[in-house]
C-alpha cells in the first residue's frame, strides 16, 4: 500500500466524520425552525421566515417569535451543547463512559446552591433573577473543585476522581433533600420545579453569557486536543507520550465547571444530554477529539432542541418541563443504540 | 547516543522497587532486561522514562532526557478506545501534531505501519484487534516518534512465536540502522539471547549481573534467579538454548 493509499484512508476517516457533522449541522437547523414554530400556537413554518427575516405584517408573530420562542431555541441549542461538550470532556479525562456533570455530581451541587437561594433567600450582590443562577454556577464549581481536590490524594487517578464524583453526589442530594424537608410548600414547589429543568425562563441576555462560555472554551479545548485524544489510551501511556496528565485534568475541570456551571444555572438539572451526547458522538466519529468534541457538542444541542419541541407537544397545551422528555425519550432512545452497536467501546 | 543511567532508585511509598541501579547503554545497541516478576524491571523503565518519582541520574549523551527523544511502550495494551489504528500510531508523533495532520507524519506512520504489516488495519478500531495486534499498534506508535531511545516493556508477550521473532528482528534491525539506544524486557531467555547485544539481569530491585549474552546466561544464574534447573546448549549457528528441566524446590 503506497504514501497514496494511506493518504486517501486518512481523507476518507475525514470526510466520513465532516459529513456527520454536516448532516448535525442541518438537522439542527430544522429542528430549530420547527422548535420556533412549536408552542401553544403552532406558526407556520412560512411565518417564522418571514418574521427572522424582518417580512413579517403582523407585530403579534414578531413578538411571539423575537421575544419568546427564538430566545427559548437558541437556549436550547447552547445549553445542549454545552453539556454535550462538558460530558465528552469527562467521559475523556476519567476514561469512564458513565461520567457526566450528572452522574458525579455537579449538577446536584448546582441544584443545592439554587435550593439554597430558594429556601433561604441567601442575599447576592446581584438583581434578584440572577441569584439562583448566580448560586447554581457557584455551586458546580465548588462541587467541580471538591470532585477534583478528593481525586489529587491519588494523583488524581480516573478511578478516584469517579469516586470522588459519586461521594459529592449523594453529599449534594443529601443537602438538596435536607433544604426540601425543611422548605416552606411554596418554597418546596419552586425547587422541584427548578430540578426539572425548564426552557421557559430563557432570554437573549442569558444566552449570549451561555454562548460566550461555550465560544471561551474552544481555543482552550484545540490546543489540548490531541492531549485529550492519548488520555483516551490511560494515563501511563498518555504520559509516555509526553502529556502532563495531572495539568491538562486540572484545565480541563475548569471548562466543565464553567460549562456545566452556565448551562444548569439557566435552566436547571438536564441529566440526559451530556451522558448520551457523548456517546452518539462516538458511535458516529470515534475518539479523535477533533471530531469527538465538536460531534457532542452538536448533538447535544440538536438532542436539547428535539426535547424542546417534545415538552410542548406530548401533552397538548401543556409545556412538560424539560428534564423530564429528555429522560422519558431519551433514555429509550439510548438503549436502542448501545444494543445495536456492534463495536466493542466500553 | 548513550544512555547513562547511575545510582537510580524508585520508591512506591514504603516499599523499595529499585535501588542503586547503574546502567549504560550505546547506540545501535540493544540492551534486554530480565528477571522475575517484581524484580523492578517495569519501574526501572518508567524511571528511565521520567514517568516515576526517582532517585539518581538518568542522561542521554550527559544531558537530561527530553521526553520527545523516547519512544516509550509501555506492558499494558488493554485500551479500548474507539480510536483506529492510524490515529492510535499518530499519537507516537503528539509533540509534532496540529489540527490538520501534515504530510510527512502520514508517511512517518506508514513507514512504521508497512515495516509492523499493520497497513490492512489502518482503519480499524483497537477494540476490533486481538491482543497481540494491539501490541503490535502500539510498537508501531513507539517507533513513529522516531525516536533517540526505544523503552520496550514486554513489547512481544501477546504474540504467537512467528510474530514475536518477527518482532524482535524489525526492532534489531531498527536498532542498528537508526543507530537507536534500546533497552526492552523481555521474559523469554531465549529470545534475550538470540536478539540482545547485552543482557542486564535483576533481582528484588537489583542489577544481580550484566554483559553479553553467552557471558551473563548460565545454568548458575538461571537457578539462583529464576529458581529454575535449566541446561543451556548451543544451536547450530551458534546461538545459546535455553531449557528449562523443573523448578527447584529451595528457590
Amino acid at each position: 500500500m503506497s504514501t497514496l493509499s494511506l493518504t486517501a484512508t486518512y481523507a476518507a476517516m475525514g470526510a466520513r466524520r465532516v459529513a456527520v457533522l454536516a448532516i448535525g449541522c442541518a438537522a439542527i437547523l430544522v429542528s430549530l425552525v420547527l422548535d420556533v414554530a412549536t408552542g401553544p400556537a403552532f406558526l407556520p413554518v412560512a411565518a417564522v421566515a418571514k418574521s427572522v427575516f424582518g417580512l413579517a405584517q403582523d407585530r403579534t408573530v414578531d413578538a411571539i417569535i423575537w421575544s419568546i420562542r427564538l430566545p427559548i431555541a437558541f437556549v436550547a441549542l447552547v445549553v445542549g451543547a454545552a453539556l454535550g461538550l462538558s460530558g465528552a470532556i469527562m467521559q475523556t479525562i476519567l476514561n469512564n463512559p458513565l461520567a457526566s456533570s450528572y452522574t458525579l455530581g455537579v449538577s446536584a451541587g448546582a441544584g443545592f446552591g439554587a435550593a439554597l437561594v430558594i429556601v433561604l433567600g441567601v442575599a447576592m450582590p446581584v438583581p434578584e433573577a440572577w441569584g439562583i443562577p448566580l448560586m447554581a454556577f457557584l455551586f458546580a464549581g465548588i462541587a467541580c473543585a471538591g470532585v477534583y481536590g478528593i481525586g489529587q490524594a491519588r494523583e488524581s487517578s480516573p478511578e478516584m476522581l469517579v469516586l470522588a464524583g459519586i461521594a459529592l453526589l449523594f453529599l449534594f442530594q443529601a443537602l438538596l433533600a435536607l433544604l426540601q424537608f425543611v422548605a416552606s410548600p411554596e418554597a418546596l414547589q419552586q425547587i422541584v420545579f427548578w430540578l426539572f429543568g425548564s426552557l421557559q425562563k430563557a432570554s437573549w441576555s442569558k444566552l449570549w453569557i451561555i454562548t460566550a462560555v461555550l465560544v471561551a472554551c474552544i481555543p482552550v479545548l484545540v490546543v489540548d486536543v490531541w492531549r485529550l485524544t492519548a488520555l483516551k489510551l490511560g494515563d501511563e501511556r498518555a504520559r509516555g507520550l509526553g502529556v502532563d496528565v495531572r495539568r491538562l485534568r486540572l484545565r480541563c475541570f475548569v471548562l466543565i465547571s464553567a460549562l456545566t456551571g452556565v448551562a444548569v444555572a439557566f435552566v436547571g438539572t438536564i441529566g440526559f444530554v451530556g451522558l448520551v451526547a457523548p456517546h452518539i458522538a462516538r458511535m458516529l466519529v470515534g475518539e479523535d477529539q477533533r471530531s469527538f468534541l465538536p460531534a457532542s457538542a452538536l448533538y447535544g444541542a440538536l438532542l436539547l432542541s428535539l426535547a424542546s419541541i417534545a415538552s410542548k407537544t406530548v401533552l397538548p397545551g401543556a409545556i412538560v418541563p424539560i428534564g423530564i422528555v429528555t429522560s422519558l425519550i431519551g433514555v429509550p432512545f439510548f438503549v436502542w443504540l448501545i444494543l445495536r452497536n456492534r463495536r466493542a467501546f466500553w | 547516543m548513550k544512555l547513562t543511567v547511575a545510582g537510580l532508585s524508585v520508591r512506591y511509598g514504603a516499599r523499595q522497587a529499585i535501588a542503586a541501579v547503574d546502567l549504560t547503554a550505546h547506540p545501535g545497541e540493544m540492551l534486554a532486561v530480565i528477571g522475575p516478576n517484581g524484580s523492578g524491571k517495569s519501574s526501572l523503565v518508567k524511571a528511565i522514562a521520567g514517568l516515576v518519582t526517582h532517585a539518581g541520574v538518568v542522561a542521554f549523551d550527559g544531558s537530561p532526557l527530553r521526553p520527545e527523544r523516547i519512544g516509550y511502550m509501555p506492558q499494558d495494551i488493554g485500551a479500548r478506545a474507539a480510536l483506529t489504528v492510524l490515529e492510535a500510531v499518530l499519537l507516537g508523533r503528539l509533540g509534532r501534531l496540529g489540527l490538520r495532520v501534515r504530510p510527512d507524519d502520514l508517511a512517518a506512520v506508514e513507514a512504521v505501519l508497512g515495516e509492523l504489516d499493520l497497513m490492512p488495519l489502518a482503519s480499524r478500531y483497537l477494540g476490533e484487534l486481538s491482543g497481540g495486534q494491539r501490541q503490535l499498534v502500539f510498537l508501531a506508535q513507539a517507533l513513529a516518534s522516531e525516536p533517540s531511545l526505544l523503552l520496550l516493556d514486554e513489547p512481544i508477550s501477546a504474540l504467537d512465536i512467528r510474530h514475536q521473532l518477527e518482532v524482535m528482528e524489525i526492532v534489531l534491525r531498527m536498532t542498528k540502522s537508526r543507530g537507536l539506544t534500546t533497552l526492552v524486557i523481555l521474559h523469554d531467555l531465549n529470545i534475550a539471547a538470540r536478539f540482545a547485544d547485552a543482557v542486564m539481569v535483576m533481582r528484588q530491585g537489583r542489577v544481580v549481573c550484566s554483559g553479553r549474552p553467552g557471558d551473563v546466561i548460565d545454568a548458575s544464574m538461571v537457578a539462583a534467579v529464576f529458581g529454575v534447573e535449566a541446561a543451556l546448549s548451543s544451536a547450530p549457528d551458534g546461538r545459546l538454548i535455553v531449557t528449562p528441566l523443573r523448578a527447584l524446590a529451595a528457590a
